[in-house]
C-alpha cells in the first residue's frame, strides 16, 4: 500500500531523474539530496522528509531512458520510493534489481497524485477508483537477484561458492 | 539452430553450440570498460569482497579498460580526488588499460577503444556508459550496465542474468547524397523506431551503404543505436573491420570473422533506402522528434558544438574545416570543437582543420565529454538554444533545463555555424 506523490509522463530520462551536473557524487547515501534536482518543488518535498517510504512515483513509456547513470536508480531507492511505470528503459530496470528499488511495470496504469495503490504479485489496485491493473511478473533470473536482497549480496555468495568457502 | 549474429556471439562467449531468445545466459566478459565512474565501480566490488575473508582482487586486470573523459582535466575537487581514487586501484590491481588525463593517450572512451585495439568481433563488451553499443562497429556484442552490475564483473568475469535478447534486421541501401551521412541515416532511424522502439532488442545492420561504410560511420550509428532503446548495435564485422583494426588500430594478431546465419530468425526487417535521405534534425527535448532539415531551417543558434563519442572524429572535422575554411562563425553564436581523442586532436592540427576551424572563430576544446553532458564547459543559458552533433537532447542535457539542444550531423552544423542559424549545408556553402 502506498500513496502516488508524483505523476510523471513518458520518457523520463536519467538526465531529468539524476542531473549529469552532479554524477560526481556516487555514494547511494549522497545521491538522494540531488533526486529529480530540476524540479525544485518535487526535489524540496523530497528532501522534507514528507513522504513515507513505499510512496510511489508512477511514469509512462520508458521511465530511465538515457544513461547508465545508477545514481538514477539509487537516489529514489534512498527515500524507499517504488515506481510504477507502463515500461522502463533497460539499463534502469536492471540498475533498480541490482540496488533493490521497486519497481513495477504496469502497461495500463492509471492513477493519479494522491490515489492510495494496492501492489499484488500481479496487479495494481488503485483504492481510490477501484480500477485494477495487470502488471508484468519480473523473469525469474531476475527475481533471483531480488530475493538474494540486490546484486552485491548475489554476486558475494557466487564468489564464496567458487572460492569453496 | 539458425541464429543471428548476437545469438553466435553470446553461444561462444557461453561456450555453447547455441544460444536461443529470451535464455538466461552468464556470458564470460573480453573487455570491461568504466570512466570516472569506475569510483563508484571500486566502491560496489569493496562491499562484495567485505566480510568474505578473500583478497580483493579483480578477476583479470587486463581485461578491464578505464578511460577518463567525462569531467577532464577535473572540473572540481569532488572529480579530483574520485579520479585520485581510481588511479589508486590502477595502480594496486595492475590495470594496464588505463587512459589517464593525457596529452599524447587520452580521449573519450568510445573512441579510446577502437582506436587501441581493444575491442575485437565476436566478443562481449560491457562498459558503464549507455554509448558501450558503439563497439558493436566492430563486431563485439556490446552494452551499457551500471556500476553495481560492473563490480560484480570485475568480481567473476561473467555478465550474470543476461537474457539473450532478439533481433531486428536493419538493412541499408543506396548512396549518400554529398553532405549527408551516418548521422542522417540513424537520427532516421531512430525517429521511425521512437526512442523505445528497439527496448531489449539488437538492431543487426545490412546492406550496400553499410559494406560502404567506414568503421568511423558505423561507430556512429552503434553508438546511437541506444537512443532508440537497443541494448545493442551491431555490424557483422567484415573486410572493413580487419582493415581498421589492422591498419588504425595496429592490432598484428589473427582475427576470426563470422557471420549471422543465412536462415536465422529476425522479429522485425526494416529497409531503408539512404539514396533520397535529407540531413535529420532531432528536435528537444527527445532523440526521436526527427524532423528532415528543411522543417527547422532558421532557427536561431547561440552555441554550435561539434565533437562527442558520436561525431569528434578526423571525418567529422574534416568536413567541417571544408566547410568553415576561409569563413567565419557568425556574431551572436559561438562554436565549440571538442575531438573525440587526442589521437584525432592530433592527426586534425597536422592537417590543418582545427587551424581552418579556429580562424573561423571556433573554439578548440580539449578532447574529453565537454558540454556533451553539460558539466564540464559549454553550460547554456536560460532559453539558449544549441545545435550539436552529440547524441542526446534531453532536457538539461547541456546544464541548464531551460534551454534547448537540437541534433545534428557534422556537416549541418558547419554550415550553421556560417549562418547562425540552423542550414542546410547542400544550399550555398
Ligand atoms: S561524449 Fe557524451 S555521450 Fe559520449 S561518453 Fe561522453 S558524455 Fe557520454
Amino acid at each position: 500500500m502506498g500513496k502516488v506523490v508524483f505523476k510523471t509522463g513518458d520518457d523520463i530520462s536519467t538526465d531529468i531523474i539524476y542531473p549529469g551536473r552532479f554524477m560526481a557524487t556516487v555514494l547511494p547515501t549522497e545521491t538522494p539530496q540531488y533526486a529529480f534536482a530540476d524540479d525544485a518543488d518535487f526535489n524540496k518535498k523530497l528532501k522534507s522528509g514528507e513522504f513515507t517510504p513505499n510512496s510511489i512515483i508512477v511514469a509512462g513509456q520508458n521511465f530511465g531512458c538515457g544513461s547508465s547513470r545508477e545514481q538514477a536508480a539509487s537516489c529514489l531507492k534512498g527515500y524507499g520510493l517504488v515506481i510504477v511505470a507502463k515500461h522502463f528503459s533497460r539499463i534502469f530496470m536492471q540498475n533498480s534489481i541490482n540496488l533493490g528499488l521497486q519497481t513495477v511495470i504496469c502497461p495500463d496504469i492509471e492513477a493519479n497524485e494522491g490515489d492510495e495503490l494496492e501492489i499484488g504479485d500481479n496487479f495494481v489496485l488503485n483504492k481510490t477508483t477501484g480500477k485494477k491493473f495487470n502488471s508484468e511478473p519480473l523473469p525469474k533470473a531476475r527475481q533471483a537477484i531480488i530475493d538474494a536482497g540486490g546484486l552485491i549480496p548475489y554476486t558475494k555468495a557466487l564468489l564464496m561458492k567458487r572460492a569453496g568457502k | 539452430m539458425a541464429m543471428t549474429y548476437v545469438q553466435k556471439v553470446i553461444a561462444k562467449a557461453c561456450g555453447k553450440p547455441s544460444v536461443a531468445v529470451g535464455d538466461v545466459v552468464e556470458p564470460e566478459v573480453h573487455l570491461a570498460m568504466s570512466h570516472e565512474n569506475a569510483a563508484l565501480v571500486i566502491n560496489q566490488f569493496n562491499e562484495i569482497y567485505k566480510e568474505t575473508g578473500l583478497d580483493a582482487k579483480v578477476w583479470n586486470p587486463e581485461r578491464i579498460a578505464i578511460i577518463f573523459d567525462h569531467r577532464v582535466p577535473a572540473e572540481s575537487s569532488k572529480t579530483a580526488t574520485n579520479q585520485k581514487k581510481v588511479r589508486e586501484f590502477v595502480a594496486k590491481q595492475g590495470i594496464s588499460k588505463f587512459h589517464d588525463i593525457r596529452g599524447d593517450e587520452g580521449g573519450i572512451c568510445h573512441q579510446i577503444l577502437p582506436e587501441y585495439g581493444y575491442v575485437r568481433p565476436g566478443k562481449v563488451v560491457v562498459g558503464t556508459d549507455s554509448h558501450t553499443t558503439s563497439h558493436g562497429a566492430l563486431g563485439a556484442f556490446a552494452f551499457g550496465i551500471g556500476a553495481t552490475e560492473m563490480a560484480s564483473v570485475w568480481t567473476l568475469g561473467n555478465i550474470l542474468n543476461v537474457e539473450v535478447p532478439a533481433t531486428i534486421k536493419v538493412n541499408v541501401t543506396g548512396k549518400f547524397l554529398q553532405h549527408v551521412g551516418p548521422k542522417d541515416l540513424i537520427l532516421h532511424l531512430i525517429g521511425k523506431l521512437t526512442a523505445e522502439g528497439a527496448n531489449y532488442k539488437v538492431l543487426e545492420f545490412h546492406g550496400e551503404a553499410i559494406k560502404n561504410m567506414k568503421t568511423s560511420g558505423r561507430l556512429v550509428i552503434c553508438n546511437m543505436s541506444v537512443e532508440a532503446g537497443a541494448t545493442s548495435g551491431i555490424v557483422p564485422p567484415d573486410e572493413e573491420t580487419l582493415d581498421y583494426l589492422k591498419n588504425v588500430a595496429g592490432v598484428s594478431d589473427t582475427i576470426e570473422i563470422f557471420g549471422p546465419d543465412s536462415d536465422a530468425q529476425y522479429v522485425q526487417t526494416i529497409n531503408i533506402d539512404v539514396s533520397s535521405l535529407s540531413p535529420q534534425i532531432a528536435c528537444p527535448h527527445t532523440v526521436d522528434n526527427i524532423k528532415p532539415i528543411n522543417e527547422v531551417s532558421g532557427k536561431k543558434i547561440n552555441q554550435i558544438v561539434i565533437g562527442s563519442c558520436t561525431n569528434g572524429r578526423l571525418d567529422d572535422l574534416e568536413a567541417a574545416a571544408r566547410i568553415l575554411k576561409g569563413k567565419k562563425v557568425a556574431r551572436g553564436t559561438r562554436m565549440l570543437i571538442f575531438p573525440a581523442s587526442w589521437r584525432i586532436y592530433r592527426e586534425a592540427m597536422h592537417k590543418g582543420y582545427l587551424a581552418d576551424l579556429a580562424d573561423a572563430g571556433a573554439i578548440i576544446c580539449n578532447p574529453g565529454c565537454g558540454p556533451c553532458l553539460g558539466v564540464h564547459q559549454g553550460a547554456l543559458g536560460d532559453q539558449e538554444v544549441a545545435l550539436a552533433t552529440t547524441n542526446r537532447n534531453f532536457k538539461g542535457r547541456m546544464g541548464n533545463p531551460n534551454s534547448e539542444v537540437y541534433l545534428c550531423s557534422p556537416d549541418v552544423a558547419a554550415a550553421s555555424a556560417i549562418t547562425g542559424v540552423i542550414s542546410d549545408p547542400r544550399v550555398g556553402g
